[in-house]
Parts: C-alpha cells; sequence; structure tokens
C-alpha cells in the first residue's frame, strides 16, 4: 500500500518473527503442494484415502524433518520454518491429508523427540522424518479424552519387559501407522513415582506389527482422508527399551507437546480459514442475482470484511503465541504460564473461526454449498473438528481460566 | 525472537504516565462527568510532563520518542477512568496535530504545533458536518479566495475540544466538487478560534463522553490568512485520510487497554459478589465468558499490535489499520456489556463506574468512522 502523501520510510520492523529465508521456504512449500497434492485431493477425498507414498514424496522434499537436529535426519531445529510448512500444507483444503502428515512430525515425532534416548532418538526418528514409516499417538481412550488422568491403559512389569493393554480411540494414523506413542499407566508396585493418576503416566512405544495389536479405521465426519483409528492393546509385550522417558513422565511430557500441538492447529485453522475465505469469495464474484454478483451487495462485503478482519486477528493472536513458544525454545525469558495460556487461547478463537468462516463461505455458495461437488463441504466438516480436537474448546476455557487465576 | 516491543525506556514512561493517570486524572473523572467538562488545567500540566509530544522532535519541545511512545500512553489514559479526557487528549497529540507536523510550514509548526506540545493551545479536528461525516467528500463548509487570504463559510459538528479549542485543523472545500477528480477539491485549514465570525454554537449533549466538550460550529465568514492553508491546496483528501490512519490507531489502542482494564475490574468485582452462597467468579459459566473476552482482547491487541509496529516503521497500512479500528471498537462495547451484565443490579447504577464505561465505549463505533465506514474500507480493500 502506497502512502497517498508522499515517501514512505521503512525501517526494520520493532517485531521481527520471520526471515527471508522462510519466504523462500514458503514459496517451494506452495508450489510443492500446489503440484504433488492440491490436484488429487478432490479424487482422495471420493476415494476416502490417499497413497501412502506421500509420506515419502513430502520427506524426500524435507519438509517432515524441519523442526528436527541433523542428527536424527532433520534439518533444522527451526520452530518458524515448521510453522511455515503447517500454514502452506493446510492450504491443500483436505484436512485429512494435513492432519496424517502433522500427526507423524507433530506429534509422534515430536514425543519421540522430546522424551526419547539419543539411541532412541536415532533409531525411530530418521525413519519417520524420512516418511519411510508413520509415526501416531495414543492418548484418548473410549473413556478419557481431555481428562488425561482418567486413562485405563495399563503397562504391567513382565519380566524385565512390559505388558500393555488397553484400547485408544480417535487415532490419527491409527489405522495405517507404523509406530505409535502410547500413553499408559504404570502402578506403583510397579515403579511408578506416586499413586496420584498423573504420576502414573508413562510412554511407550508401540510397533503396529507387535503381536497383540489390533485396529480398525473409524470413519468419520470430516478429515475423510484420515486414517484415524482405533487402537486395541491385549497383552502386547514390550522391552523395556520402548519405554519412552522415565517412569510417571508421560503427563509432563504430554503438557508440554500440548503447546506445539496446539499452536500447529492455529496455524492450520488459520491458513485453512484464509483459503476457504478466497473460496467463498471466488464463488460470490462468478455468481450472480438479481442482475449483479453476489459479492456487489453490501451485506456480503461487510460478511466477507468481518471474516476477513476475524482471520487476520486470529492470525496475530497465533503468531503471538509462536512467538513466544520460539522465544522459550531459544531460551529466552518466557513466563511458562503466559506461553500455555496465550497458546490456549490462539487455539480457543482460530478453530471456531475456522468453522464460522467455513460457514458463512458454504451460505454464500447457497445450494452449491451443500452439494458434494464443491470444496466449501469440506473446508466446513473439516473444520468442525477443530473445536473438538486437541482438546475442546470448553476444555481449554477451564485452562485459560486457571491461568488467569480463577 | 523478541516478545514484546516495548524496550526499558517506555516501561518507565509506562509508570511515570500511569502514575500521573491514576493520581492527578482519575479521582476527578466523576466530577468531570457531572460538571460536564474536565478543568482547564489538565493540557498544561501534561504538556508540563511532556506527554503531548511524545513522538514529536526535540526541536520543537517534543520528546523525539518512537511511536510505541504513543501506545503506552493511549494505553495508559482508560486508566483516567474519564473516556472523555482521553479522548480530549488523543484529540490533541494523534488527530488534529500530526498534520502540521507533516504538512507545515516551519511558521506553522512555531505557531501550532510549539504551543500545542506545551499544552499551552487546544487543539481540534474538524472534519464532521451537520450533513457529512465519514463521507468526507460531502464537505461543504467552502473557503473563497479574498485578496491575499481566504473567507470560510459553513458548520462543523460533533467536534471534540470544540468549545475549549484554540484553533482547529479544519477540512474545508476549496473547490467545487468535480466527477474526474472526487478526491480533489477539499484543503486543511488552521483556523484560530478567536477570529471574527467564528462560532461556538452550542456544546452537544451526549449519552456518554459527557465531560468531554463536543460542540457545534459555525463559521460566518471569517477571514484567515494565505498561511491558514495547511499543506497542499486541494489536496485536502489525501492529507486527511492520512491523519484518518493515526487517529484510528490511537482510539484502536486505547480501545483494547480500555477493555482490558474493564475485564479486571469485572473480574475483581464478581470474586467479591456472592450469590447462591457462593462468589459469582466461581460459577463455570462465569469463567467461561470473562475467558472468552480475555481471548478477544489478546487477539485484537495482537492485531493492533502489527499495525502499530506497520506505523511505526512509515508503512501505510489503511486495511490493518481500518481493521484494527473495526475490531476494537466492536471489542470495547462488547466487553463493556458484559460487564455491566456480570455487575448486576450494581452495573447499572450511577454509584458503579461501569454504566459510564458502557456509555463511553459505544461511541468507538461511531466515531473516527463508523463500523460500516471501516467494513466498507476493509471489503475494496480486499477487491469486494
Amino acid at each position: 500500500m502506497t502512502d497517498p502523501t508522499g515517501t514512505t520510510a521503512v525501517a526494520d520492523p520493532a517485531l521481527p518473527l520471520f526471515d527471508p529465508e522462510h519466504d523462500q521456504l514458503r514459496a517451494s512449500a506452495r508450489a510443492f503442494v500446489a503440484r504433488e497434492i492440491t490436484p488429487h485431493v478432490e479424487s482422495w477425498e471420493r476415494e476416502e484415502d490417499f497413497p501412502r507414498e506421500l509420506f515419502r514424496r513430502v520427506g524426500d522434499a524435507g519438509f517432515l524433518g524441519l523442526k528436527f537436529d541433523a542428527e536424527v535426519g532433520g534439518s533444522g531445529p527451526d520452530l518458524l520454518a515448521q510453522a511455515v510448512w503447517i500454514e502452506e500444507l493446510a492450504g491443500c483444503l483436505s484436512g485429512g491429508v494435513a492432519a496424517d502428515l502433522g500427526a507423524s512430525v507433530d506429534l509422534a515425532a515430536l514425543y519421540l523427540d522430546g522424551a526419547g534416548t539419543s539411541d532412541q532418538r536415532r533409531r525411530w526418528l530418521p525413519p519417520l522424518l524420512a516418511g519411510e514409516r508413520i509415526g501416531a499417538l495414543a492418548i484418548t481412550e473410549p473413556g478419557a479424552g481431555s481428562d488425561v488422568a482418567g486413562l485405563t491403559t495399563r503397562a504391567r512389569r513382565d519380566g524385565d519387559g512390559w505388558r500393555l493393554d488397553g484400547t485408544k480411540v480417535f487415532i490419527t494414523n491409527g489405522a495405517w501407522c507404523d509406530d505409535v506413542v502410547v500413553a499408559a499407566k504404570v502402578a506403583v508396585e510397579d515403579g511408578a513415582p506416586a499413586s496420584d493418576p498423573h504420576a502414573q503416566i508413562t510412554l511407550f512405544v508401540v510397533r503396529a506389527d507387535d503381536p497383540g495389536v489390533s485396529r480398525r479405521r473409524l470413519p468419520m465426519l470430516g478429515w475423510r482422508t484420515s486414517h484415524t483409528g482405533e487402537l486395541v492393546f491385549d497383552g502386547v509385550e514390550l522391552a523395556d527399551d520402548r519405554r519412552l522417558g522415565e517412569l510417571g513422565s508421560g503427563f509432563a511430557h504430554i503438557t508440554r507437546a500440548f503447546a506445539w500441538e496446539r499452536l500447529a492447529m492455529s496455524l492450520g485453522a488459520v491458513a485453512a480459514a484464509e483459503r476457504t475465505l478466497e473460496l467463498g469469495i471466488a464463488y460470490a464474484r462468478d455468481r450472480e442475482a438479481f442482475g449483479r454478483p453476489i459479492a456487489r451487495f453490501q451485506v456480503w462485503r461487510h460478511r466477507f470484511a468481518d471474516l476477513h478482519t476475524r482471520i487476520r486477528t486470529g492470525r496475530a493472536l497465533t503468531y503471538r503465541a509462536l512467538r513466544l513458544v520460539v522465544a522459550q525454545a531459544e531460551g529466552g525469558e518466557v513466563d511458562q504460564v503466559q506461553v500455555v495460556r496465550t497458546v490456549a487461547m490462539a487455539k480457543l478463537l482460530t478453530q471456531r473461526l475456522a468453522f464460522d468462516v467455513a460457514d458463512e463461505c458454504l451460505q454464500v455458495h447457497g445450494g452449491a454449498g451443500y452439494m458434494m461437488e464443491y470444496p466449501v463441504q469440506r473446508a466446513w466438516r473439516d473444520a468442525r473438528l477443530g473445536p473438538i480436537g486437541g482438546g475442546t474448546d470448553e476444555i481449554m476455557r477451564q485452562l485459560i481460566a486457571k491461568t488467569l487465576g480463577m | 525472537v523478541r516478545t514484546s516491543p516495548f524496550t526499558a525506556e517506555h516501561d518507565q514512561l509506562r509508570d511515570a504516565i500511569r502514575r500521573f493517570v491514576t493520581q492527578e486524572l482519575a479521582p476527578h473523572a466523576r466530577a468531570w462527568e457531572t460538571e460536564g467538562a474536565f478543568a482547564d488545567w489538565v493540557f498544561p500540566r501534561l504538556g508540563e510532563l511532556g506527554y503531548l509530544g511524545l513522538t514529536v522532535p526535540g526541536a520543537y519541545g517534543g520528546q523525539d520518542g518512537d511511536y510505541w511512545a504513543t501506545v503506552v500512553l493511549a494505553e495508559e489514559l482508560p486508566r483516567s477512568g474519564s473516556g472523555s479526557v482521553a479522548m480530549a487528549i488523543g484529540v490533541q497529540t494523534d488527530m488534529a496535530t500530526p498534520p502540521i507536523l507533516r504538512f507545515g510550514t516551519e511558521a506553522q509548526k512555531r505557531r501550532y504545533l510549539v504551543p500545542a506540545v506545551r499544552g499551552t493551545k487546544v487543539a481540534a479536528i474538524g472534519i464532521s458536518e451537520p450533513d457529512a461525516g465519514s463521507d468526507v467528500r460531502a464537505i461543504r463548509t467552502r473557503a473563497r479566495r479574498d485578496g491575499d487570504g481566504w473567507v470560510i463559510d459553513g458548520s462543523k459538528t460533533y467536534i471534540t475540544n470544540g468549545a475549549r479549542a484554540d484553533f482547529v485543523t479544519m477540512v474545508v472545500r476549496t473547490a467545487d466538487p468535480d466527477p474526474t477528480d472526487p478526491w480533489g477539491g477539499l484543503s486543511l485549514f488552521l483556523v484560530d478560534s478567536d477570529l471574527p465570525g467564528f462560532e461556538v454554537a452550542g456544546v452537544l449533549d451526549k449519552v456518554g463522553m459527557r465531560a468531554s466538550d463536543t460542540a457545534l460550529l459555525h463559521l460566518h465568514g471569517v477571514r484567515v490568512p494565505d498561511h491558514a492553508l495547511l499543506g497542499t491546496l486541494h489536496e485536502g483528501f489525501r492529507q486527511i485520510m492520512w491523519q484518518l490512519q493515526g487517529e484510528r490507531l490511537f482510539a484502536a489502542i486505547g480501545g483494547v487497554a480500555g477493555a482490558r482494564l474493564t475485564w479486571e475490574r469485572t473480574l475483581g468485582y464478581t470474586r467479591d459478589r456472592e450469590a447462591f452462597g457462593r462468589t459469582v467468579a466461581s460459577f463455570q459459566v462465569t469463567k467461561h465468558t470473562l475467558v472468552d473476552l480475555a481471548t478477544d482482547i489478546e487477539a485484537t491487541q495482537a492485531l493492533v499490535y502489527e499495525a502499530c509496529d506497520a506505523w511505526n516503521r512509515g508503512v501505510y497500512a489503511t486495511d490493518l489499520v481500518a481493521m484494527c479500528k473495526l475490531a476494537a471498537a466492536q471489542l470495547s462495547f462488547r466487553v463493556a456489556d458484559t460487564a455491566l451484565q456480570l455487575h448486576g443490579g450494581h452495573g447499572y447504577s450511577r454509584e458503579a463506574d461501569i454504566e459510564r464505561t458502557w456509555r463511553d465505549a459505544r461511541l468507538a463505533r461511531i466515531g473516527g468512522g463508523a463500523d460500516e465506514v471501516q467494513r466498507e474500507i476493509i471489503a475494496r480493500l480486499i477487491g469486494l
């Protein structure tokens, strides 16, 4: 935008976030998504599937290892680069594809990296970051989701190792993953540091071909390309080197990883909302009613202006949260409560935002919005998961209330 | 990466302004509202403390600060408890005088900016007319050539500081509307209020902002010298559009800060107040209501700070400023209304301050370009 009154002096921004290298990465990520993913989305969605091969292609292009060290096969750690990739991937407008690719890296690999020993990291991370194997994270159960302390999956001492029993549901990649990080409870007599349920939670790595693992895919309202599933562990025997982190350390790892998961969801929701709004505006420009394009009606111009403003506001909050998370990772002095609160606020605001944007854009499509042949219905269905997954809106509000001293 | 735009100097400035606002302004807020005007000592006192020229160059008596110093000022003023005083100061520092610094001659800066920074001259900005508000092109107040000067006729209304102003930075028509140049034909003038024919026709009775002397002005053949023209002849529209960016941003910053203050006070009230044997704050619905508002406040502030950063760097981001203005205005009133609700009967009582906050906040959605005007701007800038 040019100043109508004369020249503008542009100095360094007071709060720079992305570097020029990130801008380059964004351009190449956008080109990759436009070439390798977006053209196939319609048929993948129809088939409710996409090729495993895609993990390999994304890995080969270097987009799975952005936030990991070179020693485990990554090119970072660069959280901002990962943020750029998440935003660009979300632009493909297939929530399921983005979720599966994201679950392997932003969930499974994140836990392995954060909780694993040097050996474990070097063993398990390189194939995930290369896209040769697919990862998943299993916390939620039929009887316990956001209430992590209520988990019932148990790991019992069995000789030198462990025996795992329990059921996990709504696990992204659960139906086709190779490796899954599982949260289970370990009793005090088996070595947990205390009987408090949080102090019993311990992480384990299960391989899908371990005897005693069974699974099924769960059909869903949205995210139809996602291989979300149920996993049943029936006396799965695990050597002790499958234990991730200290006994009873699982809750701390989950809490720490939640920040990134929620931030990733926020980044994705804002990018998807932007793309969805473009769809809505494009349709409104094209479609005529009463002799003029719908986009020319003042009511729609104002509604689009409101949505655009909300998206920009959501992005500003998300970037504020990203900034805090990056500053913390860089070792800066950052208030941990502020990080948790800001990330939770970003998650709360952006997930509802993305759904509201999709709903308005479905509305502007009129009858076409209700038809499966238009992508807006998919954006709408996919966005509805946002206020549920990664901690529901209600859980976010409880958490934020606590951080505000309420 | 940095997580805050503020330096230690800004923090010191904030402490000092907060002390001044809470100790010297806030105790009078209620009385000023009742009296319908704030005291005359406010502007000179602010000038003495240096708060009227935070970003003005030292050569004109200012503090040479960056825009984040203005952000500090705008954020602390709501603690006065008087939207009227905050608005009056904003008009002086960030609405009526920046065009002088930017477009004015050296003589104009000496004559108007320096005393405005000192607080010895009060400034107003004159855009709206009885028949033209957000639609600046409909302005009819007219300046006609008269020898080596100009003669101005017309009316300006809803003019903040209008009764006490020593001069008005005024948008005036200098040429008939020309369909081939819809943005031309308007010019800015610096009009002294003591000139013959300058009439303060009335101080307007308002639903809120009651300590502000918002006035209707009539100009009956007011003769001004040629050097009263500010900037370029017929370029007034573009100049005032630039001015409006700073005005809207200042309002947005204050709106968010005021909303945060109201939120904090409401949390405090709900913690003290009991109902059904427990504090109102302990009800889950109260918590979630307050969390949603806190989230909106945090998000809007993040958006506003992006615009402040742009403005500080000299980037002219009309779209971003319009979004900030819209979002902050809506937020201010939404927070004030929910706060009133959570205060219950006490909130409706004039013994509490919340009803005043609620009335004052409502103006944000009208003044400086109504919500609808901001949406028009945003829609146009996203290509609709």
